[in-house]
């Protein structure tokens, strides 16, 4: 369609974050335009749909203040790109791309287009080098793989943002000759949890090796919609073409949702689960599927998405499309929080499905994965003979049940509990696992091979 | 030509508006815009024709070109299939990352048949013979598993008039044909369109149980060759491990597995693994045997809805040949729900939870094309497909319209648990709620080849298990001591069936796969055990004694009994017998 410049002021409509420009002429889906102001300031939009010639574009900014007679529109020619540098790193940037630490501009190396592409399938290697978050729940018992995506599931009020802190701050110790990135992509949270962020990135000093796109609850919404695109492509183009290992921290993903709402109520779609468009496990896939690692390079993208579950509710479409998509869950819960225990992760359900191909000889332990299947096993029958003990009394338990219970509250205070600051490494859980089994006589340990049991069940002494 | 080439009128989306493709049929590909991206006719108003792009459509706009193809969405067919891995509409994604790179260029095509590959044809027709569709004309050695037959193009007839040995690509011409309407040439290579079934000479009721290794699927809940399951579970429920378990031990010939909306890394875990894995019926590497199909999530939504029936095409074919065919679909809900975003775009009126009202009706199209058959051609020959389609329900909500449209055209139900997968007991198959209509046929089947009294211990099995969760129900308002002693009983064999039998490690190497006869000595010897114990408590044998015999801890072990070791499972029997009596002497 060649390069010429299009400038149009015939807007027709606007509405909510949209504006539908007419008499247009060679403008192509997914476009950028540049939304100029009668005092000279400049919004961002992208084309949305285009039909004849009528096109609607999203306006990063939002409308406020626009006016169908004042504004000019101006095609770009292009998709929506933006420049990458190394330098990126140790810096802040907000929604739309800008710098917002007052530091020099960003001279790029490469433009890349936001949404990236697919990778192939066949090009994908698959991740199983075990990650050491330093947290027992994760490491042990839902083991993050270098490429995988591995989400947080929270809600309002818990600790989600210490463990996503923890979790970057633990796993970004450098093994020898490998480069380490985080890449920070907060949408629409507080400037509080922002600080939060940013300050233990600045005392660690991992902010030196680390790229933060802020989103505030005040910014605006739409800006949501590209901000974790911009921060994949800096995750894309510091691990594949830079050779780094890049953690991505994307909070909140229920927000970049309820953008996403925004957008397809403005556009009149039909809704899909509560008010969601039909579309959202698609335009999510888009996200999380940027995670993973390439066969003949040596970087990876792992990814960390936070979500904050409306009423604690799984089944609500938001965690429900994320679990589809993503490669486990860990699941943070109410009520261990309350009993003051800290990282509250619910064991039984969170899960990491890639666990299996990152962990035994040679990876972790060979008896990594028997001491998982046995602690999630004796956790869960603990926990129902709990329940059980609450409707009929102790009393009506068995002798083993009360051992399994026992065994469950030793294994909440000693395995689950553990300081904000507190790094064990993968044989230091695997020992307080083996402890805590060690209460359970060795017939019962049907998931545990012999060979390990002889080896590792605690003498009693 | 009049009509081949029109122009886009309207983007949005996946969905393309064009006009000035006069003549242009209802599923026909096209060509959209500059890049050339491929799409498909779903819609024809007036001069308006909406087509569905498999492709990112970023940068397409009004005013840009699009080209007829003249022909609907097809695939090909012929020697090097299998080993290969697709995209949903049978885009080579092995040549594509060796030509164009780790990302999918838009645009970019090549032959799904890789033409440097070259192929030994025998023929098994000569010159003279009549011949008919479906015919073999000759054979092909494809893989070390597959040996591919070259057929009649179904719908064609004539008389073989040259054929011989030769050896070429799969454009090579190894057969030339005098039909009614004139001579044509036979390659290696045949086009179906995918939307279509392929005919056979009849569909015949299945017989024959698919055996999977998978104990509580080849003993409670079979499925048959030609048979249809569905696999319906909340995340984290272990669907995708079911599916592969199946793909990897199910005892058919070829396996089509169609990775639909799911997940990148899963597709690779499947490349990296099959290679290795050797199948236990020839030995041979389980890829020799299989095809993969790989539009996962992040790829354009409509090659995704296409993706399916590129798979059961190619299902079909193989079928054609005499094999039997599994097929798994992970996951159909993801296929529903590409087709109600096209819907949704297309601004159809919706039906169920935004589901297109046809949502029924090509559920059970999809599932319609499983089956054994009779080949077509003169032989007689029989083939099946058999389809396994995981359903990702919503919340695990079971009552969403994909399940229940689902569960009205499928014979076999693994409803999957999330409770049981929390307490990590996998496969995480609900043995109360899930059922299967082969159930007479694996009876017939077992009973028969394996040991009359299959279907007896099935049966006490699982009335067993039953009864645990009624009594279960009991001890949580009572308590356990409530329950009389053969009760008590009945639950140490149920703990004994669900912990033993019923949980399967996919991911050990000894407990992956259990042979049907193995299956039967390890559920023969929990029920032995069982009989044993109420023996010995009607002798005066404590309660307590019975439940904590030492022989407990072999039985537990008793799934890990190499295969080629029967005869431990006698002596773990003698060993129950033996320490009864030592508890009542």
């Amino acid at each position: 369609m060649g390069n010429i410049i299009r400038e149009y002021r015939t807007i027709k409509e606007i509405v909510g974050p949209l504006m539908l420009v007419d008499d247009v002429e060679g403008v192509t889906y997914g476009e950028l335009a540049d939304i100029k102001m009668e005092d000279g300031s400049v919004r961002r939009g992208r084309v949305l749909e285009v039909h004849g010639k009528k096109a609607m574009v999203q306006v990063f900014e939002g409308t406020r203040g626009l006016s169908p007679e004042e504004v000019k529109v101006k095609f770009l020619a292009k998709g929506m790109e933006f420049g990458m540098s190394v330098d990126m790193l140790g810096r802040v940037f907000d929604g739309s791309g800008r710098p917002i630490d007052d530091g020099p501009a960003i001279i790029p190396e490469k433009y890349l287009n936001v949404n990236g592409n697919q990778i192939n399938p066949y090009a994908r290697d698959y991740p199983n080098e075990f990650i050491q978050t330093g947290i027992s729940t994760i490491d042990l018992l839902n083991t993050l793989v270098r490429g995988q995506k591995l989400p947080l599931f929270s809600g309002s009020g818990l600790p989600h943002s210490r463990i996503a802190a923890q979790i970057a701050r633990q796993a970004a110790v450098l093994k020898t000759g490998e480069k380490f990135a985080v890449v920070f992509a907060a949408m629409g949270i507080t400037f509080e949890e922002a600080e939060f962020f940013i300050a233990d990135f600045r005392k660690t000093g991992a902010i030196e090796r680390s790229v933060l796109f802020i989103n505030l609850a005040d910014d605006p919404p739409i800006e949501r919609l590209t901000l974790p695109r911009m921060a994949l492509t800096t995750a894309e183009f510091l691990a594949f073409e830079k050779d780094m290992h890049v953690l991505v921290i994307l909070t909140d993903i229920t927000n970049y949702c309820e953008a996403l709402r925004e957008i397809s109520a403005a556009r009149k779609e039909v809704p899909g689960r509560r008010g969601y468009p039909g579309y959202l496990y698609t335009d999510l896939s888009t996200i999380y599927e940027r995670a993973g690692r390439i066969k003949g390079k040596n970087g990876s993208i792992t990814q960390i998405p936070v979500l904050t579950m409306p009423e604690d509710d799984k089944t609500h479409p938001i965690p429900d499309l994320t679990g589809y998509i993503t490669e486990g869950q860990i699941i943070i819960l109410r009520t261990l929080h309350a009993q003051g225990i800290y990282p509250p992760v619910d064991v039984l359900p969170s899960l990491s499905r890639l666990k299996d191909k990152g962990i035994g000889a040679g990876k972790t332990r060979e008896d990594h994965s028997d001491v998982m299947n046995q602690l999630y096993a004796a956790y869960a029958q603990g926990k129902n003979a709990r329940e059980l003990a609450v409707v009929l009394g102790e009393s009506a338990l068995t002798d083993e049940d009360i051992l399994f219970v026992k065994f469950s509250d030793a294994f909440e205070d000693r395995f689950i509990r553990q300081g904000e600051y507190e790094n064990r490494t993968i044989e230091e859980s695997l020992r307080i696992g083996w402890e805590l089994l060690g209460m359970l006589p060795k017939n019962l340990l049907k998931r545990v091979r012999d060979e390990f049991i002889e080896h590792y069940y605690p003498k009693s002494s | 030509m009049d009509g081949m080439k029109g122009e886009v009128v309207k983007v949005s989306g996946p969905l393309v508006v064009a006009s000035g493709l006069g003549g242009a049929r209802m599923y026909e590909m096209v060509r959209v815009g500059e890049l050339g991206l491929f799409g498909e006719i779903i819609e024809i108003k007036g001069n308006e024709y909406s087509i569905q792009t498999y492709e990112e459509t970023e940068g397409i706009g009004p005013g840009q070109p699009v080209v007829r193809t003249g022909e609907p969405l097809s695939v090909e067919l012929g020697p090097g299939l299998i080993r290969s891995i697709y995209d949903g509409i049978q885009r080579p994604l092995d040549t594509l990352a060796r030509d164009f790179g780790e990302y999918i260029v838009r645009g970019t095509q090549r032959p799904a048949l890789d033409r440097t590959k070259t192929w030994d044809f025998k023929p098994v027709a000569g010159v003279g013979d009549t011949v008919k569709g479906g015919d073999v004309l000759g054979t092909v050695q494809e893989s070390a598993l597959v040996i591919h037959s070259i057929m009649v193009p179904p719908g064609r007839s004539g008389t073989v008039r040259q054929i011989g040995p030769v050896t070429g690509n799969v454009d090579t011409r190894v057969a030339v044909i005098e039909g009614p309407e004139g001579t044509f040439d036979i390659t290696m290579v045949q086009r179906w369109p995918v939307r279509d079934p392929r005919p056979a000479k009849r569909k015949i009721p299945p017989t024959q149980t698919m055996t999977t290794g998978q104990r509580i699927i080849d003993m409670f809940f079979p499925i048959a060759k030609g048979g249809t399951a569905c696999v319906p579970g909340p995340f984290g429920s272990g669907k995708t491990v079911v599916q592969h378990q199946l793909a990897k031990w199910a005892d058919a010939q070829i396996v089509v597995y169609v990775g639909c909306g799911e997940r990148g890394n899963e597709m690779t875990d499947v490349l990296m693994e099959f290679p290795h894995l050797k199948d236990p019926a020839s030995g041979q590497p389980l890829m020799e045997r299989t095809v993969l199909i790989a539009n996962t999530s992040n790829m354009p939504v409509a090659a995704r809805e296409a993706s399916v029936f590129t798979g059961i095409s190619i299902a079909e074919y193989f079928r054609d040949m005499g094999y039997s065919v599994a097929l798994m679909a992970d996951s159909t809900s993801r296929w529903a729900e590409a087709m109600r975003e096209i819907s949704g775009r297309l601004e159809e009126m919706p039906g169920e939870e935004g589901y297109p009202a046809y949502l029924g009706s090509r559920i059970a199209g999809f599932y319609e094309r499983a089956g054994s058959v009779i080949c077509i051609g003169s032989d007689d020959r029989r083939g099946s497909v058999s389809i396994i389609g995981a359903v990702s329900p919503p919340g695990g909500d079971l009552s969403e319209p994909v399940v229940q449209t689902t569960l009205r055209v499928v014979k076999v139900y693994w409803g999957l648990d999330d409770k049981l997968a929390f307490a990590r007991h996998f496969p995480a198959i609900n043995w109360l709620t899930s059922y299967s209509l082969y159930q007479d046929i694996a009876d017939t089947d077992s009973d028969s080849s394996i040991d009359g009294a299959w279907s007896t211990n099935r049966k006490r099995a699982m009335t067993i298990l039953q009864k645990e969760a009624e009594l279960d129900e009991l001890v949580r308002l009572v308590g356990i001591d409530a329950l009389s002693y053969e009760d008590r009983l009945l639950m140490q064999a149920a703990k004994i069936i669900r912990e033993d039998f019923l949980h399967q490690n996919a991911f050990d190497d000894r407990d992956t796969y259990t042979s049907l006869h193995k299956q039967f000595r390890l559920l023969n010897l929990i029920l032995r055990y069982y009989d044993e114990i109420r023996t010995g408590l009607a002798d005066g044998a404590t309660l307590d004694a019975l439940l904590k015999l030492n022989v407990l801890e072999d039985i537990s072990r008793a799934k890990l009994i190499p295969e080629d070791d029967p005869g431990r499972f006698s002596e773990i029997e003698a060993d129950i017998v033996n320490s009864i009596r030592a508890l009542i002497w």
